[in-house]
């Protein structure tokens, strides 16, 4: 395998037949709708505490995730609905969540930062920079020990993969030659610090090579540049070839977190995301040119998505909150 | 049937039965066989003092060295226990925390609660505790209280091979994750040790002598000290006069209050002995507790014995001076009765 | 006057691991006289406390051993001899008194424990003595050999003795395929093969009772005589001792259990109780305890009646009960046809650990006549 930068998808081939275009739409429409949501909510002053969006990111999340089953484990970030959705957790249970609510995907317990269901195979958001990776390789360490073919896959932000727990994951998961894979989602910022400020190197694929990994990066606004080489990495750790790494370099289209004021950020920066960097857009265009699928048929998934978020909001304004005594429970299994 | 067996051999014992008995139990951890890609022989070490000698071999592919890399393998230890697992991570030295509590305190501990109750992590981390070692300040702490403090650990420290095993075999046992501290002078203590598997419930302190006038409490090496004390102030020791109750807490957290309180409630003083500092300590907490629930029982002041409020020094004369010893129990006992 | 008149009393070894045993008191006053069996002094080690009794009988010359002091193994404690023998002489002897060296080699001999394969899996065993007919002693539910630490040496004088952990218990075999009166008797057959044991007199405590009345009658020409100490089988009524002691998970609520066992609580010490904790706390043992509860005392009833299938073919039998047992009532004594009765005052379910002496002589005295 080739650790270099891997050019735009050939336009005509596509990767997926139309019902694999059809639902990465859907889940990327989906992530966008519960985002946009959040952010209109949020405004509000009715979610608790902060809330890290993955509007602008989709592409990345869902290119990598249609490659996964239940068994594959992911080790998500702080900004992780959207690999949750793409991971197939409820919507319903996730916007509960968020909202402290008794039916949530953690019971009101985890919130935003912590949502969770490994029944999915999504192992956690994490509100520790960094600490997602050596879980991973505990992922990918249970999968080789069960020899079921599944990867364990860590998502870092740029700003992360500065943690020890990220490169010290690296050369764990390369002498153990894991099953595990690593994102590095290269937004730009890790908070309000430009990537280029606090990495001193100009490519992860360096930084994989350090390490004896292979590593490619991708322009992660393209799904089908994702996809495919999200597929050729992943197909390479289910069959015993050891873990990479993945850069998918991307743009965050709100803050760090809902009502960060973005001062750090260019003159028209957000607006050129909006206009020309929209990964949703940059989807619907290629597929409608292609001729696969006719835009009257992404607007009805849109309405659809759009259902889901307004009955999963319902749903989490009206499920119950948690009661008093679920404050001491679940510590331990028994204690 | 009963063999004598050393801590040591109790521990690898417990190790090796469990690994046996559940193909899901494996071990990680830094040159736990030892000799890895060298040229002379495998298993060399069996872990830095041969606690998990002889394991590499006989299961094959389930004996981990790792790099020397604490946050990475602790926290795929956890990941994997998260996934199904149940790996025994060894930390060599509980001082290493250091490099790797995130993964522990921020991860393992919170993982059943912050994900609602669906998540469990049935880890089980052992580490080599407390001073005596010659091995001054970053190898010798007794950092049990540090632990015991986050809710979703559990916390375990024998005194005696006997326990060793036992708590160790629940530990593996245990779906939570837990810190197994090993106290490196107790390794070649010798005690009666079934060969059969068994296992030591959490939460059960051991009241290892009877006595009417003073509770001792301790947990590790000080349970050995605890006893040495209690002995001397019996009425046929040199200081006559005093039968101490010893407990042996076995575990800080869960922490068996009703034996400790239940014993206070008859003897009326309590001495609290603890290898750890002195502030935020087992010894406090378990003082705390006896006086909120016991203050009418209580016939003289609580006293704490706990090593005192520096590092671990290196120069031996400084070190033992550091350890509690048998005679500052008693003295703290005689202190107690006199009031 | 011969100093073979002088006989010791010494301190005595109770057990594998008794090493030293405190002396806690007196029962009788110098110049006392003294029958085989009577209890002497009181004496009282980490496991169990307990009465020496004479094996030889004389008047109490000297009283050595001082209350409330700890002596080894075979130390001296005190002198009996006939009242003619001289007190200068006493006084020589216990000056000139030496202990007997630990004989290594005799004491391997004498307290090993032993392991036989058997159909059933790995049994331990103890064995003493050498000459005359086999006795094997049968210990009780959740009981082990060890509970005989007061009988195996006495019984040892005049017989092989063997003393059995039964399937589940002691340190024999946990993985038992079906825990019954049936399995742990034919695990007993299995034994008496593997040891080549044509026949035996068996002396069975409450479970064991069962069992060798059982055996008696599937195997009469094995079974020379039956005592049956506080057995099961003769009757159906039987105390919560069996629940609650398959229930117990702690030291706190083990220790009342095992306190109904005996007419003294105080027999039982923090070491009985952790002993019986330990063995509680193996891997199966649980598991076993639950089955064979089920299966012989399910519904807190007696399920197995072997007396019954005795009728007609019953060896010459001895039954003993200890007048407070608080398990099995001391009414079941009568309920075995023909069979000599002795029921002992002061003492529990425990009756051949609590009046030891009086249960050895009972049982020898039974053995020599069968």
């Amino acid at each position: 395998m080739k650790t270099a930068t891997k050019k735009k998808s050939a336009p005509a081939a596509f990767p997926l037949d139309r019902a694999g275009l059809l639902k990465a739409y859907r889940t990327m429409r989906t992530i966008r709708e519960f985002e946009e949501r959040l952010h209109a909510e949020f405004a509000k002053g009715d979610i608790p505490g902060f809330v890290h969006l993955y509007a602008g990111e989709e592409a990345a999340g869902t290119g990598i995730m249609m490659h996964l089953q239940d068994k594959d484990r992911i080790a998500s970030t702080h900004r992780g609905h959207g690999h949750c959705i793409a991971k197939g957790v409820d919507p319903k249970a996730m916007m509960a969540e968020i909202y402290g609510k008794a039916s949530g995907s953690c019971r009101g317990k985890g919130g935003s930062m912590h949502i969770a269901d490994l029944s999915k195979g999504m192992m956690g958001a994490n509100g520790i920079l960094g600490a997602g990776a050596p879980l991973a390789c505990g992922a990918a360490l249970a999968a080789k020990f069960r020899g079921d073919g599944a990867v364990g896959i860590s998502f870092i932000g740029d700003g992360a993969s500065n943690q020890g727990t990220f490169l010290e994951s690296l050369n764990l998961a390369a002498v153990w030659n894991l099953p595990a894979i690593f994102v590095v989602e290269n937004n730009g910022y890790a908070e309000s610090t430009s990537r280029d400020y606090a990495v001193a190197v100009d490519s992860y694929v360096d930084r994989a090579a350090g390490f004896g990994l292979p590593g490619v990066t991708v322009d992660g606004l393209d799904f089908f540049t994702v996809y495919e080489a999200a597929g050729e990495i992943i197909k390479r750790a289910r069959e015993g070839g050891g873990p990479a790494l993945l850069e998918c370099k991307m743009v965050r289209m709100y803050g760090h977190f809902e009502g960060d004021q973005q001062a750090y950020r260019g003159k028209g920066e957000v607006e050129d995301i909006r206009a020309n960097k929209d990964c949703l857009k940059m989807f619907s265009e290629r597929v409608i040119e292609a001729g696969i699928i006719a835009r009257g048929e992404l607007e009805a998934i849109d309405r659809e998505c759009l259902a889901v978020i307004d009955e999963a909001l319902a749903y989490a304004k009206a499920a119950p909150l948690p009661k008093p005594a679920d404050l001491l429970n679940d510590v331990y299994v028994s204690y | 049937m009963a063999r004598t067996l050393t801590m040591r051999q109790a521990i690898n014992e417990a190790l090796d039965q469990e690994m046996a008995r559940d193909q899901n139990v494996i071990l990680m951890g830094e040159d736990i066989a030892g000799g890895q890609g060298g040229d002379g022989e495998l298993d060399a070490w069996g872990g830095p003092l041969g606690v998990t000698k002889g394991l590499y071999h006989k299961h094959p592919g389930r004996v981990l060295d790792t790099p020397l890399s604490e946050s990475a393998f602790i926290g795929a230890a956890i990941g994997a226990a998260a996934c199904g697992m149940r790996p025994v991570a060894e930390l060599m030295f509980l001082d290493f925390m250091g490099v790797c509590f995130d993964q522990i305190f921020n991860q393992a501990a919170k993982f059943k609660y912050m994900f609602g109750g669906k998540a469990q992590t049935p880890i089980v981390i052992r580490a080599m505790v407390g001073a005596g070692f010659r091995a001054a300040a970053q190898h010798s702490q007794m950092l049990t209280p540090l632990f015991t403090h986050i809710p979703g650990l559990k916390v375990v420290c024998p005194s005696n091979a006997y326990d060793a095993k036992g708590l160790l075999i629940q530990s593996i046992r245990d779906n939570d994750p837990v810190i197994f501290c090993e106290h490196k002078n107790l390794y070649d203590s010798q005690a009666d040790v079934p060969a059969e598997s068994y296992a030591i419930p959490f939460g059960e302190a051991n009241v290892v002598r009877d006595g009417g006038d003073c509770t001792i409490v301790a947990y590790g090496l000080m349970v050995g000290r605890a006893m040495e004390a209690a002995k001397q102030l019996s009425p046929k020791g040199p200081k006559g006069g005093v039968e101490c109750e010893v407990i042996d807490l076995r575990t800080l957290s869960p922490i068996d209050w009703d034996t400790v309180i239940d014993s206070v409630e008859r003897t009326g003083r309590l001495v609290c002995v603890d290898e750890a500092n002195p502030r935020c300590s087992i010894a406090s907490d378990v003082s705390a507790m006896v006086a909120q629930e016991c203050f009418k029982a209580l016939k003289g002041p609580i006293r704490m014995v706990t090593a005192p409020h520096t590092p671990v020094p290196f120069s031996p004369v400084l070190e033992d001076l550091y350890i509690p010893s048998a005679a500052a129990i008693a003295a703290a006992v005689t202190k107690t009765m006199a009031q | 006057m011969s100093a073979s008149r002088i006989v010791p009393i010494v301190m005595p070894k109770w057990g594998l691991s008794m090493k030293e045993g405190k002396v806690t008191g007196w029962l009788l006053e110098d110049g006392s006289p003294i029958n085989i069996g009577d209890a002497i002094l009181e004496v009282e080690t980490d496991k169990i406390a307990g009465a020496v009794e004479a094996s030889e009988p004389g008047v109490l010359r000297r009283r050595v051993g001082t209350p409330d002091t700890v002596y080894p193994v075979k130390a001296l404690l005190g002198v009996i001899a006939e009242a003619a023998v001289p007190d200068a002489e006493i006084d020589a002897y216990v000056a000139s008194y030496v202990m007997p060296a630990a004989d290594e080699g005799e004491e391997d001999q004498a307290a090993k424990y032993e392991f036989a394969d058997t159909p059933t899996g790995t049994l331990r065993y103890a064995r003493r003595g050498g000459a005359g007919d086999n006795l094997i002693l049968l210990h009780g539910f959740g009981g082990d050999l060890d509970n005989f630490l007061f009988n195996i040496d006495a019984l040892g004088e005049t017989a092989t003795v063997y003393a059995l952990d039964l399937p589940g218990h002691g340190q024999s075999i946990k993985n038992v395929a079906k825990p019954d009166l049936a399995s742990l008797t034919a695990a007993l057959a299995g034994f008496m093969d593997k040891l080549g044991l044509k026949d035996a007199h068996l002396v069975g405590h409450s479970l064991g009772g069962a069992i060798a009345m059982r055996m008696a009658a599937e195997a009469p020409g094995r079974v020379k005589s039956l005592t049956l100490i506080c057995s099961a089988g003769l009757g159906s009524e039987i105390g919560s001792y069996v629940d609650d002691f398959v229930a117990a998970q702690g030291r706190k609520d083990l220790k009342p259990v095992l306190e109904t066992l005996f007419a003294d609580k105080s027999q039982v010490s923090r070491q009985l109780v952790d002993d019986v904790l330990k063995y509680k706390r193996l891997d199966g043992v649980d598991a076993f305890l639950k089955a064979l509860a089920q299966a012989v005392f399910g519904g807190r009833k007696q399920q197995d009646f072997p007396a019954a299938q005795l009728a007609g073919k019953a060896p010459p039998a001895l039954v003993i009960w200890g007048r407070e047992d608080a398990v099995i009532p001391a009414a079941h004594a009568g309920n075995l046809p023909g069979a000599t009765v002795k029921v002992i005052d002061g003492a529990g379910h425990m009756v051949f650990m609590e009046k030891a002496g009086e249960v050895n002589a009972l049982i020898k005295a039974h053995i020599a006549r069968s």
